[in-house]
């Protein structure tokens, strides 16, 4: 193990290690420990400029409660949930098969095709733009949660089919042999042999596009406008010009932003980082 | 029923053969119609002088290279925005050396200690969307938390955001927080897998400190650090969401890059000039192709080694 492990050390670095961490940890997080003190604070506080002592009286309550009823900020919400869980089934689905097709067949072209779907999925989104607004609106799907999901689907298709290819890969492929042996139809051997091998995987990537497309901006204000269909990450900007100053207002929002993808990172931690870790050991 | 039965057993005689196919035609199709196809499309259109009105064809006025005659003719917009895209790729690298710093302070075994970890690695959970609210807060001109440090230590208040020459700095820095924990969790990981007698064998030969992470354990991160490389840059050269949040591009346009330049051109109330807005993202997508190359070139190399 490297660095060496902490029990071998002398008892002073012990204890300083012991509470250097915290410190660290508070630095590291301390913008973030800011605005939740902000959103806990009166306005009040800011017009008399305490900006960064503790709050003068407790406002939690009535800050979040302006946040969920007083805003549009319920409506983002539900949005970023309609357009991030389909998302999520759609690229889960659709790269499961193509992950299965590249991971166990050999046939002309596999390299190829895995190659070019790994390659769209480095491009820079800014290509994208012009063609696929144009296609939403062709498709007359702009500015609804329909056009954005298709979109996500098809673009998170591409990292995630490099995930399951090299998950497949990784399977023990005898037990694929042992069934074609036996004379189960293909198909049977994706539904009913590897699925469920994959279970490991599919948590792994739902977790993982949940976060991104929960986080995603760019294509929510480039394919939608206005609160009937865009997700909080573009609702909490309009909600910034519409409280401009109104600090307690506007942290108490971003922390109700950010919370579902914390949740999520919290409740299937093993997951997320055996999704984001993929490769980068062997 | 003759007819069934050959049917039958051709697709049986051929299964292996056509199974690929059908499972990867609804993701190829996907794939094609949203990112492949859309990118020869941008190709096409930088050709054009189009405000994004009607169809390209009918409304659009073919210009061939003109849109790149004047981007790369003086366009003064499009050097700034160049070279803070440099700029980016360059500083956002740090984020590799001090996730591997933090990951080699987190690798002990400790009580809490994955609390810790989890908790470090929050601001990469979060929406670059807020990270870049929080920073602008973090960055306020009078009131903002980094003067009240400053102001502790005696330091006159700085105006990080509202100052052209110091802007684009502050920006990287947000980016540089969810960035940096990002890849400090794929050097944890890998840290975890460092064969540890290895480590023993070079500590009997003596090796320590900064020479035994040199010699012995950096090599053993290779993987870790060629995924740190490949989000690094990819995540440098993407950057839009903290540009557009923090400054808007401002102040004098001074943290403009290529993504956001593209995006303000075609699709801001400086008109819809789609065609050169596509130019843009055309030289921004070639910039990326070396990378690519780079990266897929790198795993093909695996691939073959694989076999």
């Amino acid at each position: 193990m490297f660095p060496t492990p902490i029990e071998k050390t002398s008892r002073s670095w012990q204890i300083t290690y012991q509470t250097l961490i915290p410190i660290v940890l508070v630095i590291w997080l301390l913008p973030l420990i800011a605005v939740a003190v902000f959103s806990m604070k009166p306005l009040a506080d800011f017009t008399n400029g305490n900006y960064w002592g503790l709050p003068s009286t407790f406002e939690g309550f009535a800050n979040y409660g302006k946040v969920f009823f007083e805003s549009d900020m319920p409506r983002y919400l539900l949005n970023s949930v309609f357009i991030t869980v389909p998302t999520v089934v759609g690229a889960v689905a659709l790269s499961a098969m193509t992950g299965f097709a590249l991971g166990v067949y050999r046939f002309k072209g596999n390299l190829l095709i895995f190659f070019m779907f790994i390659a769209g999925n480095f491009v820079p989104f800014q290509i994208l733009m012009v063609p696929v607004r144009d296609l939403t609106l062709d498709l007359g799907l702009y500015d609804t949660k329909t056009g954005l999901v298709l979109f996500h689907i098809a673009f998170q298709t591409g990292f995630c089919t490099l995930f399951m290819r090299n998950f497949i890969r990784a399977l023990p492929f005898p037990l694929i042999e042992a069934a074609r042996v036996e004379g189960v139809a293909e198909w049977r051997i994706f539904l009913f042999v590897v699925l469920p091998l994959m279970k490991p995987a599919l948590a792994a990537l739902s977790v993982l596009i949940f976060t991104f497309i929960w986080n995603d901006y760019f294509w929510a204000i480039v394919l939608t406008q206005g609160p009937d269909s865009q997700p909080v990450t573009a609702g909490i900007t309009s909600f910034n010009s519409q409280f401009v100053a109104q600090y307690h207002l506007m942290s108490a929002g971003s922390i109700v932003a950010a919370l579902p993808p914390v949740a999520m990172f919290f409740l299937m931690q093993k997951h997320f980082i055996a999704g984001l870790t993929l490769g980068a050991v062997k | 029923m003759t007819t069934t039965a050959q049917t039958r057993s051709w697709y049986k005689r051929n299964e292996i053969a056509i199974t690929p196919w059908l499972f990867l035609l609804p993701g190829l199709f996907f794939f094609a119609m949203y990112v492949i196809i859309p990118i020869f499309q941008s190709f096409w259109i930088s050709l054009y002088e189009w405000n994004g009105l009607g169809k390209l064809s009918e409304e659009g006025e073919w210009i061939g290279l003109g849109n790149y005659e004047r981007l790369l003719g003086g366009d003064r917009k499009f050097e700034t925005s160049f070279w803070n895209n440099l700029k980016w790729l360059v500083l956002y690298l740090l984020a590799i050396p001090m996730g591997l710093g933090i990951s080699l302070f987190l690798n002990q075994q400790v009580r809490g200690i994955r609390l810790y970890k989890s908790l470090f690695f929050f601001p990469f959970v979060i929406s670059q969307v807020v990270v870049g609210l929080v920073f602008s807060w973090f960055y306020l001109p009078r009131e903002g938390l980094l003067n009240a440090i400053l102001a502790w230590f005696g330091s006159d208040g700085v105006n990080i955001l509202g100052d052209p020459t110091t802007a684009t700095y502050g920006i990287i820095a947000a980016g540089l927080w969810p960035q940096t924990a990002y890849c400090m969790i794929l050097y944890l990981t890998g840290l975890n897998s460092v064969d540890p007698e290895q480590v023993e064998a070079a500590r009997l030969d003596g090796a320590k400190g900064h020479r035994m992470l040199w010699h012995v354990i950096l090599p053993q991160l290779k993987p870790a650090t060629f995924i740190a490389f490949v989000v690094t840059i990819i995540g440098a050269l993407r950057s839009f969401d903290l540009i557009s949040v923090m400054t808007n591009g401002g102040p004098f346009g001074s943290t403009r890059v290529l993504s956001f330049y593209m995006f303000e051109e075609s699709l801001s109330e400086y008109g819809f000039q789609m065609g050169y807005g596509a130019a843009i993202a055309v030289i921004l997508f070639l910039i990326m192709l070396v990378f690519i190359g780079y990266f897929l070139w790198s795993m093909y190399q695996d691939e073959k080694g694989a076999r």
